[in-house]
C-alpha cells in the first residue's frame, strides 16, 4: 500500500510530469489562459491517462510480450491512445452534451499530448505491476492538472502586469514555468528514493 | 523552391517562432551533444515521413488521415530508436524515452498535415529538411548555453577557467524553462529590429 502512495505522490508532485519531465508542454502553454478551460482539460486528460495506463499495460504484457512483438510497441501504444480519446469523446457526447461542449477542441488534442504517450513509456521502462501502473497513470494526470491550473491562475493575474514587449506571451510563460519548477523542487525531500 | 527550404531555418523556425515540439527541446538539452543527436533523429523522421506521406497523399481518405500519418511516423521513429540503440548506446541511454516521444512531436504531424499532404514529393522533402535543420540548430544553441553555464564545458570539452563555479540551476528543469523563455524573447527583439530596418 505504502508503495502505491509513494508512486502517486512521486508522479503528481515530486517528479511532476510537466515541470520535471517536460511532458505535455504544448497544452501547458497553449491552454493555460483561463482557469475554467484548464480545469476541464485537466480532468479529461487525467481520465485518458488513467485509462491509457490500464489498457496499454494489458496490451503490452498480454499481447506484445507473449507474441514477441515488442518492436510494434510505439505504433501499438499510439493507436491505443488515439482510440481511447475517440472513445472518451463519444461517451462524453452521449452522457453529458454540456460537458462535451465545454471541452470542445481540447478533447481530440489529448492524442498528441506527449504526457500520455510518455506515461505509457515510463510505465514499461520501470516495470510497474498492473495496480502500480494504474496508480501511476492517475498520479501523473493529477500532477498535470495541478501544474496547468496553477499556471492558469498566475497568467490571469499577469494580464494586469507590465511585461517587457518581446517577452509577452510565450516568453514570460516559459520563465514563469521555470520558477514554478524551482518551487516544485522544494517538495523533493518529501519522499526519498 | 529555396523558400520552402529556408523558411524553416529562421522565419518559421519550429522552436522559436512556432513554439512546437517543446518537450524534447527542454528535456534533452542539458548537453550540446544530446541536443545535436535529438535534432538529427528528429530531422530523419520528419524527412522520411514527409516524403512517404507526400507520395501517398492521393490515396489517403480524408477521415483516417491522422491515424495513417501517426502510424507512418511511429514506424520511422522505431527505426531511428533501434539505430541509436545499436550504434550509439550511451546517447540512446541518455535520451531515454524522449526518442520514442518523437512520435508525438507536433512538428512532424504539423508538417505532414500542413505541407506534405498537399504538395509534391520534392517540395515536401525541402520543407522537411529546412524544418529539421532549424529544429537541430535551435537544440544546439539551447544545449550549448546550458552546457557552458551548467557544466563549464562544450561538447564535453572544458572551456571555462578554474575560477568558474557551475550554475547547477542550468542543468535542472528550471534552467531549461528560463533559458528557453529568454531566447524566445531575444528572437523577438532581433526580428523587430530587422523589420524596422526594412
Amino acid at each position: 500500500m505504502i508503495d502505491l502512495i509513494i508512486i502517486f505522490i512521486a508522479a503528481s508532485i515530486t517528479s511532476n510530469f510537466v515541470l520535471a519531465y517536460f511532458l505535455g508542454i504544448c497544452p501547458f502553454i497553449g491552454v493555460s489562459n483561463k482557469i475554467e478551460s484548464a480545469v476541464g482539460l485537466g480532468v479529461a486528460t487525467t481520465f485518458v491517462m488513467a485509462m491509457a495506463a490500464t489498457v496499454t499495460w494489458i496490451v503490452y504484457h498480454q499481447i506484445l510480450v507473449p507474441f514477441n512483438l515488442i518492436f510494434l510497441q510505439y505504433a501499438a501504444f499510439i493507436m491505443v491512445i488515439a482510440c481511447l480519446v475517440q472513445f472518451v469523446e463519444m461517451v462524453i457526447k452521449k452522457i453529458s452534451p454540456a460537458l462535451y461542449k465545454a471541452l470542445g477542441i481540447f478533447l481530440p488534442l489529448i492524442t498528441t499530448n506527449c504526457a500520455v504517450l510518455g506515461l505509457t513509456l515510463f510505465m514499461v521502462l520501470r516495470n510497474y505491476k498492473f495496480v502500480e501502473a494504474v496508480v501511476f497513470g492517475l498520479g501523473a494526470g493529477v500532477g498535470f492538472s495541478l501544474a496547468l491550473v496553477l499556471m492558469a491562475g498566475i497568467r490571469e493575474e499577469l494580464e494586469y502586469a507590465n511585461i517587457p514587449e518581446p517577452l509577452k506571451g510565450t516568453g514570460i510563460t516559459l520563465i514563469l514555468a521555470g520558477m514554478l519548477a524551482l518551487a516544485f523542487m522544494g517538495f523533493g525531500g518529501l519522499i526519498s528514493g | 523552391m529555396i523558400k520552402d527550404f529556408a523558411k524553416g531555418l529562421w522565419r518559421e523556425n519550429p522552436i522559436f517562432v512556432q513554439v512546437l515540439g517543446t518537450c524534447p527541446t527542454l528535456a534533452v538539452t542539458t548537453k550540446a551533444l544530446f541536443g545535436l543527436s535529438m535534432g538529427l533523429a528528429t530531422t530523419f523522421v520528419v524527412i522520411s515521413s514527409s516524403v512517404v506521406i507526400s507520395m501517398i497523399r492521393r490515396f489517403v481518405p480524408e477521415q483516417v488521415r491522422i491515424a495513417m500519418f501517426t502510424v507512418i511516423i511511429a514506424t520511422f521513429v522505431t527505426a531511428a530508436d533501434y539505430f541509436l540503440k545499436a550504434n550509439f548506446y550511451t546517447i540512446s541511454k541518455a535520451l531515454g524515452p524522449y526518442v520514442p516521444l518523437i512520435v508525438v512531436n507536433c512538428i512532424i504531424l504539423g508538417r505532414a498535415e500542413a505541407f506534405a499532404s498537399k504538395r509534391p514529393v520534392f517540395r515536401s522533402f525541402l520543407d522537411a529538411l529546412g524544418m529539421g535543420l532549424g529544429f537541430t540548430c535551435a537544440l544546439i544553441v539551447l544545449g550549448s548555453i546550458r552546457e557552458i553555464l551548467g557544466s563549464g564545458s562544450l561538447f564535453g570539452v572544458r572551456i571555462m577557467g578554474k575560477g568558474f563555479t557551475d550554475w547547477i540551476v542550468m542543468v535542472l528543469p528550471a534552467g531549461a524553462f528560463i533559458t528557453f523563455g529568454l531566447l524566445v524573447g531575444l528572437f523577438n527583439v532581433i526580428n523587430n529590429k530587422v523589420k524596422k530596418k526594412i
